[in-house]
């Protein structure tokens, strides 16, 4: 047999270890041939590697050549194998080759390159560490570990391409490319030019398509249920023996909660939402919801813990806010910080503290770190050329600039970040820039600017991250990017402003300017908890005793894993840094973006009009929670998970735990007498009770939530085969069983309702209410699972859970947020929607109608600025006042904003 | 969407070829497989084309390519693997069945490997199951065209 290489074809690296592995070399012929040589007689496309066998037929697939050769050898192929060898053929290439074509023909670098891979690295390090096996398909080494390795090696041999947290990925590499066979294929194919060997052959591919499409899948991963051992059976019977007496005294409560020695102290704090915008779906699971389910654990786990989170009100974002309404920056940030706080107290959030930057706190701690920094010369002073709007007369924010990207040529780049490329801009390298509130064209004008110098920081940041990042929580993403950005160096940061709403700069010269948020943000947690208590530092400067976990999107990052440490360590005052940093990727809602100027898209205030509970909500987002990969908020598939998972699975499960023994027990737990069965059942659900743990210790908040799933599927089988309403009917030894399977479901039931609390903490209250469970099992959660309703404890009354969601309910729910069909709602269609105290001001309007009015509100307030700039006719002015009030009522109307009433303040 | 089988031991098993594949040793139908290692081979090198190239949202013109292809392969075969029935054939029955039934008379011509083997493989016996009959003229219309 013949087989064909091409110079540099990754194909012949996962062959050529094939051929060594199974001594099949001897007998191989191999010819090379040129990247475009059509070797195969009857395909179009050329394709290397290829084996011509000896019957003259053609094997052209990598996997299938691999695998006659093994066939050869005898070795057959089972169940698992083929299942690798088909997810590497369909997920794993397909990500695989467009990270090779990125890296290797267009050199990109980082995340560019290592984003569409490592979804499947992911999936492959943790189906090794699940199953506890140093090979893929068992405790052998089998065709698909030769096929995988192949696949992976270019990629991987590169440390900088290999995530340092995949250490089940990592060892299972190691084995593998330490055999002679792959030492002798990578030896060949690569001639110890790394992936750069690759060239010859990936230019003269056609570029492959970015993997998309699947990213956005909601689909749980499969569950497996691995083996028990008699010993975890029989320990998950004693400790369910033990019943209430297995749970710890609880914690006094404290008020205000501080930092306890000896005792785990948990900080969390979620991203400062900015005061003026409501947050929509995404901004909520990206933080506040993510790192309440959190606080709620660690307070369930008896972790002395602080939750704390508040409103980002500096900027000139709520000065121009100010400016548009008629009112002061601090009656802006009034206004909406309620607003915000509403919504956070409608989705349930369990906030110790929700304070807001402006207060004198922060000018106290702000103005302190500074001073400090400046003492220790890491301020340095500069001239900077800003970009300057002279027909809105003033310095322009990073924000209210747009231009051409410098870097990658993206037309609507910010003035601070590109969305495209993700690079750093400063404003004044952008091209064509306009002034994002009136599109003129800004113009560069100087003004002195101080400047934290973290090139001088530099050192003492890495040798913290080194010290914190191993064996930390910090998600992947997050990693990447402090990583990225510590390669490409630090630069100093401009961190004050032209502005007046902000905390002010104490040093002469600077009376004028105020901080950049990039610098005093992130101070805001700490001012905020100066607000709660004056013993803040216990908490803040403790970094022995706290543990800091902080929740965050993607885009946060930078200033809680860089700036923010940077100007802590440069304060050199002891402060308590961020151990975990966790950091969510971004929700899309449907197939786009949320968007408020095109009212698409579900926003804080909204989700509590649509008669949906909070806790389905918070279920939903947390089922679909952006971790580890992007993914999208769907309509359909809210209602599918709704009706599937908490109507028919969970809210089953439990409500008819419940009905029976109301109904057959006369609402008194039965005597329980175990069967091997029974036993096995309480060591499965210890088990995943273990998982769940993990998971949540590592803040894998979705993957958790997926554990309480699996454990009421099993408890829905268990009443499933066990059938307790025949048994009921039957013989005393029947009757005996029926109250058996009843008592461990409702058992399992009051668990379940433990474990539920940080997701859906009503719904939590109101079973253990119907179940009337007993208060000190409320609110622990052990890793064991106890009996905590032991025989004869009496339960309430048991009512249904949860409500199925309607098609047409959902569907007049999608029209009105849009997203979906866009086009056919342009006529202003009215839609009944299910609570009738909000038809009146609800019309749904299309995304271009919005964008049309959003245009002319923008223009209509420019020529109000212009005529009172020049100080026009009073008038002349209020009638064209009069026609802006009147375009933004009409954009209210189409964005299916309830109409506010008219300002009766008016600005003097 | 990928099919996950839940089986009674052992966990589940997911992707299209390994269920079928899976499911084919269960029925003690493992001739569907192929019997010697060559046939082998082929039968998991054409199941994968199912899956990778066959399925998803290939463009009008990975379909010609692909038409042109097969076209061109089978030309000496009765089946996929020559001259015995696989489990290579079914798949690619059902996989192709979406853009088979979308051909013209003239491009139904052209790919007349093709449609000879397609046809034969609809006719054979529990195959088709809900599928829709696709209809080849015996007689040809555009003989120059070949």
């Amino acid at each position: 047999m013949r087989l064909f290489v091409s110079e540099g074809a990754p194909g012949s690296l996962p062959v050529l270890a094939a051929a060594g592995r199974a001594r099949g070399r001897a007998e191989l012929l191999i010819s090379t041939v040129g990247p475009e040589e059509c070797v195969v007689p009857f395909l179009t496309r050329p394709k290397v590697p290829v084996l011509q066998l000896d019957s003259g037929n053609y094997l052209f697939s990598t996997s299938a050549i691999c695998r006659y050769l093994f066939l050869l050898s005898g070795w057959e192929q089972d169940d698992l194998t083929n299942q690798w060898l088909e997810w590497e053929a369909t997920e794993l290439q397909p990500a695989l080759s467009a990270a090779l074509y990125y890296l290797v023909v267009q050199g990109k670098k980082g995340d560019d390159v290592l984003g569409p891979v490592r979804r499947a690295l992911t999936h492959i390090d943790h189906s090794l560490s699940r199953q506890n096996c140093p090979f893929l398909a068992g405790e052998t080494e089998s065709l698909a570990d030769i096929v995988l390795w192949g696949a992976l090696y270019p990629l991987l041999q590169d440390p900088a391409y290999f995530p340092e947290e995949l250490s089940a990925l990592h060892s299972w590499f190691q084995t593998l490319s330490t055999q002679e066979p792959c030492q002798q294929a990578v030896e060949t194919v690569l001639k110890q030019q790394g992936v750069l060997a690759l060239r010859p052959y990936l230019q003269k591919q056609p570029q492959p398509s970015a993997p998309e499409g699947k990213t956005v899948s909601n689909e749980p991963e499969e569950e497996e249920l691995s083996t028990l051992s008699e010993e975890d059976i029989a320990m998950a019977v004693t400790a369910w023996e033990k019943g209430l007496r297995g749970l710890p005294p609880p914690r006094p409560q404290q008020n205000p909660v501080l930092p306890v020695a000896g005792e785990r102290n948990v900080l969390i704090t979620s991203a400062l939402p900015y005061v003026n915008n409501v947050p929509h779906l995404g901004n909520i699971i990206g933080c506040v919801l993510s790192a309440d389910v959190f606080a709620r654990y660690s307070r369930l786990r008896q972790w002395n813990t602080l939750y704390l989170c508040g409103t980002d009100e500096y900027g000139t974002a709520t000065e121009t806010k100010a400016m548009d309404e008629g009112l002061t920056p601090q009656e802006i940030c009034d206004k909406y910080h309620v607003i915000h706080a509403d919504i956070y107290r409608w989705f349930n959030i369990s906030f110790d503290i929700f304070g807001r930057t402006t207060t004198p706190q922060q000018t106290k701690i702000t103005q302190d770190i500074f001073q400090r920094l400046l003492a220790r010369g890491f301020v340095l002073q500069d001239s900077v050329e800003q970009l300057r709007c002279e027909r809105c007369a003033r310095f322009l924010a990073d924000r209210f600039v747009e231009g051409v990207c410098p870097f990658c040529g993206y037309e609507e780049a910010r003035g601070d970040q590109c969305d495209k490329c993700g690079k750093l801009i400063n404003a004044i390298e952008l091209k064509k820039p306009l002034c994002k509130v009136c599109r003129s064209s800004p113009v560069v004008k100087s003004s002195q600017h101080l400047f934290l110098d973290l090139p001088k920081l530099e050192k003492r940041v890495e040798e913290w991250l080194e010290r914190t990042l191993p064996g930390s929580d910090w998600t992947p993403n997050a990693r990447f990017i402090i990583r990225s950005w510590l390669r490409d160096g630090l630069k100093p940061r401009c961190i004050t402003r032209d502005l007046k709403w902000g905390t002010p700069v104490p040093l002469e010269g600077f009376e004028s300017k105020v901080f950049y948020v990039w610098f005093d943000a992130t101070i805001g947690y700490l001012s905020i908890t100066a607000n709660y208590t004056d013993q803040w530092e216990k908490w803040w400067k403790n970094p022995e005793q706290v543990e800091l976990y902080q929740f965050m999107a993607k885009d946060n990052v930078p200033f809680h894993g860089i700036v923010f440490p940077c100007s802590a360590l440069g304060a050199e005052d002891n402060y308590t840094l961020v151990s975990h940093l966790i950091a969510t990727e971004y929700l899309n809602y449907e197939d786009g973006k949320f968007s408020k100027s095109r009212g698409v898209g579900v926003f804080g205030d909204m989700a509590q009009d649509t008669g949906i509970p909070a806790d389905i909500w918070r279920f939903y987002l947390l089922y679909i929670r952006p971790e580890g990969q992007d993914s999208a908020f769907s309509w359909t598939d809210m209602l599918l998970k709704n009706n599937s998972e908490l109507l028919n699975n969970l809210g089953n499960f439990i409500n008819r735990a419940g009905m029976f023994v109301s109904k057959f027990f006369g609402g008194y737990v039965p005597e329980m007498v175990l069967t091997p069965d029974d036993q096995r059942l309480l060591a499965h659900v210890t088990q995943e009770l273990r998982h769940y743990h993990q998971l949540l210790e590592k803040v894998r908040i979705r993957d958790a939530l997926r554990s309480i799933l699996t454990i009421s599927r099993h408890g829905n089988q268990y009443i499933q085969v066990n059938e307790p309403w025949k048994q009921i009917k039957g013989s005393e030894a029947d009757r005996q069983r029926a109250g058996t399977v009843t008592g461990v479901a409702v058992n399992i039931a009051a668990l379940l309702s433990v474990m539920l609390q940080p997701y859906m903490p009503t719904v939590s209250a109101t079973i253990q209410t119907q179940l009337q469970l007993p208060p000190p099992a409320c609110n622990i959660l052990v890793t064991d699972f106890l009996c905590t309703l032991p025989a004869g404890h009496q339960i309430g009354t048991v009512s249904p859970l949860f409500q199925k969601l309607e098609n047409d309910q959902i569907e007049s729910l999608r029209q009105r947020f849009g997203g979906g069909q866009l086009e056919e709602s342009l006529e202003l269609k009215v839609k009944p929607s299910p609570k009738p105290a909000v038809v009146e001001t609800v019309t749904a309007a299309g995304p271009q109608q919005i964008q049309v009015l959003m245009e002319e509100v923008t223009k209509q307030g420019n020529i109000v600025r212009e005529l009172k700039a020049q100080k026009a006719d009073k008038n002349l002015v209020a009638a064209e006042v009069a026609k802006l009030l009147d375009l933004k009522k009409q954009l209210a109307l189409a964005e299916g904003k309830p109409l506010e009433a008219p300002k009766g303040k008016k600005k003097k | 969407q990928t099919p996950v089988l839940q089986t009674n031991n052992g966990p589940s098993l997911t992707g299209l070829t390994t269920i079928a594949a899976h499911l084919v040793k269960q029925a003690n139908k493992e001739y569907l497989l192929g019997s010697t290692a060559e046939e082998k081979a082929i039968v998991q090198q054409w199941l994968e084309y199912r899956v990778t190239r066959v399925d998803g949202h290939p463009s009008k013109e990975d379909i010609r390519t692909l038409l042109k292809d097969l076209n061109s392969y089978l030309e000496d075969k009765v089946y996929l693997t020559g001259y015995n029935f696989t489990l290579a054939d079914i798949l690619l029955y059902y996989g192709l069945h979406r853009f088979i039934v979308d051909l013209t008379v003239q491009e139904k011509e052209k790919y007349l490997n093709v449609s000879r083997w397609f046809c034969h493989i609809q006719h054979y016996p529990g195959i088709r199951q809900h599928l829709s009959s696709v209809v080849f003229i015996k007689n040809r219309l555009y003989t120059n065209s070949h």
